[in-house]
């Protein structure tokens, strides 16, 4: 599966550099040995009548972390709910394109939506504990999948925790309500949701938007810790967050993908002006 | 300044003037319910002994006691309420999570508003119509049916409220792990507004628990003790209606009594479902 999703964008690339202008911008980053987990073709979405995302061609790479920056009302989080089909739960939202994960196009009716959230993640901006205890809150999303004897599902609930660098701190009160740790925990916990069902890609929107420094310092180690297992997608506002934490980062403006490159490129020579700009904090 | 302090002192008097008049209108408002507090606890409270919760209502002239009232209301009461509660619960429910954007949620919510303010003597009626006429005599199980119907809108407004308070972030979170409609509502949803749920079936309890009007024409009343479904029973609210306005003196006095009773345990039940609603708040904001 992986393999044909990387044939098939190994044979899109050239193809695109010679039409659209924002098409070659989106794929320039394709550099040597990096497998293709997501690609997005000629992605429109639309609220209502409102053109929310215009043409975004796009590619998000194996274990690599990708950043979506731009000022609000760009499309960032637009983009993001896309992947996992969260705007199916409003009326009036819908998407036009391709979005290609695993050489499977997600987009295509009669994609069965559950089993397509198991397997990308998505953590929010504000820390959304469900009303449970901690260990439920983990074992809440293993449950809906699998049927496990309580030795293993201890075992699962606690390595999800060790991932998110929870465990030290919560592993005396696992039964107490979630609702009862910091918000920085809190958010952690529902990272440690996320992966305890073991998708394969993660979607972070603004995860840190509502922590403090320290917070959101351990939620950045642990984005780098997981990108060995996990392909992840990141809406930050956060310049130094996106240089930091990712690998690639894609610079976005009313709804359109204007730059896209490794992140490094993106922060000390981008080639458009206007990423500069937003960059460096002169705009935006 | 001399105009600043004279539009100060205005506005000082207005002030004052209208902390007189919401103050009056308090306090006069309080006077009556203490008066009404007061009086049924003066006449009341010697009509409360171990008679009136043992012995069945008496003819007039010897001693007795409301055990059947009591016994009547309170299992016409339950009855209803687990009528009641369950529709009102599911069609709070889909108000608030399925049909947000369906086209016969507003008209669900108007009736649902007109049934909540129907008065409930037009409910006894439809009852007896319905149920009455056809069995061929009262029965406690219509008098049940006829509070269920008082029961349901109570329910539907309460519950869609306190859904609606549930963030939506939590459901985006859960629906994001792939979990199923269903189980978010369950899972997620009825775990978070638990407190406010149960705040709106107590107030459905108070609610129901002093009707007298749906009851006069269902469940109608029984001297006796009687347990049976399908025949009257007696009740707290159609025993003080009746013995209330007689003219033998044990009446009236068993009549205070059973309305010290039954006023009490509805503000009971009140306090309960505010504490019940407080605590929830504070939980949950923790």
């Amino acid at each position: 599966m992986v393999d044909s999703a990387a044939t098939q964008s190994a044979a899109f690339v050239p193809m695109r550099t010679t039409t659209t202008s924002a098409a070659p911008a989106a794929l320039a980053a394709t550099a040597d040995g990096e497998q293709v987990k997501v690609l997005i073709k000629d992605l429109n979405f639309y609220y209502d009548k409102y053109h929310a995302l215009k043409t975004v061609n796009l590619s998000l790479y194996d274990r690599k972390v990708t950043a979506f920056v731009g000022p609000s009302g760009c499309g960032k989080s637009t983009l993001l709910r896309i992947l996992n089909r969260m705007y199916e739960l409003y009326p009036k939202q819908r998407a036009v394109g391709e979005v290609m994960v695993d050489g499977e196009n997600i987009l295509a009716p009669g994609q069965d939506l559950n089993m397509l959230r198991a397997k990308i993640g998505m953590v929010f901006q504000k820390p959304t504990p469900f009303p449970m205890s901690i260990y439920d809150n983990i074992a809440f999303g293993i449950r809906l999948y699998e049927r496990l004897p309580q030795a293993e599902m201890d075992e699962r609930v606690e390595s999800a925790l060790q991932r998110a660098a929870l465990w030290n701190e919560v592993k005396d009160k696992l039964r107490q309500s979630g609702l009862g740790l910091s918000g920085g925990q809190q958010q952690r916990l529902c990272i440690a949701r996320a992966i305890a069902v073991q998708p394969t890609i993660l979607l972070l929107d603004e995860p840190c938007s509502a922590l403090d420094p320290i917070s959101t310092q351990k939620i950045e180690e642990l984005i780098t810790e997981l990108k060995t297992d996990y392909t992840i997608a990141i809406v930050t506002h956060n310049m130094q967050q996106a240089a930091r934490a990712s690998d690639y980062t894609a610079f976005m403006y009313l709804g359109e993908i204007i730059e896209f490159n490794q992140t490094p490129v993106i922060f000390t020579r981008p080639e458009k002006k206007q990423t500069e700009d937003y960059v460096t904090g002169r705009f935006g | 300044m001399a105009v600043t302090s004279a539009l100060y002192r205005r506005r000082r008097l207005g002030n004052f003037v209208l902390l007189v008049f919401a103050l009056g209108a308090t306090l006069f408002g309080l006077f009556w319910l203490a008066a009404i507090l007061g009086t049924l606890l003066i006449n009341g409270i010697g009509a409360i002994d171990l008679a009136m919760f043992t012995q069945t209502t008496p003819p007039p002239g010897s001693a007795g006691g409301l055990a059947n009232a009591i016994v009547g209301s309170l299992i016409m009461t339950a009855v209803g309420v687990v009528i009641g509660a369950p529709i009102g619960l599911l069609a709070g429910t889909f108000l608030a999570e399925y049909g947000h954007y369906s086209r016969i949620s507003p008209i669900v919510r108007f009736i649902n508003d007109v049934l909540l303010s129907a008065p409930s003597i037009i409910v006894g009626l439809f009852v007896y119509q319905l149920m009455v006429i056809h069995m061929g005599h009262f029965s406690a199980i219509a008098g049940a049916v006829a509070l269920a119907i008082l029961v349901i809108p109570v329910v539907v407004r309460t519950t869609e409220d306190m859904l609606n308070l549930v963030p939506n972030s939590l459901r985006e979170a859960a629906a994001a792990l792939g979990t199923p409609k269903w189980k978010v509502v369950v899972m997620v949803s009825y775990r978070a507004a638990i407190q406010g749920l149960m705040t709106g079936v107590l107030l459905a309890i108070a609610r129901i628990s002093g009707e007298t009007a749906p009851l006069l024409f269902t469940a109608l009343n029984n001297q006796f003790w009687s347990l049976n479904m399908d025949a009257p029973m007696a009740n707290l609210p159609v025993v003080i209606f009746q013995f209330a306005l007689s003219p033998y003196a044990d009446w009236q006095r068993l009549a205070w009594g059973g309305a010290l009773l039954i006023t009490f345990a509805i503000l009971g039940l009140n306090i309960g479902a505010r504490a019940l609603a407080s605590w929830g708040g504070t939980r949950s904001g923790a």
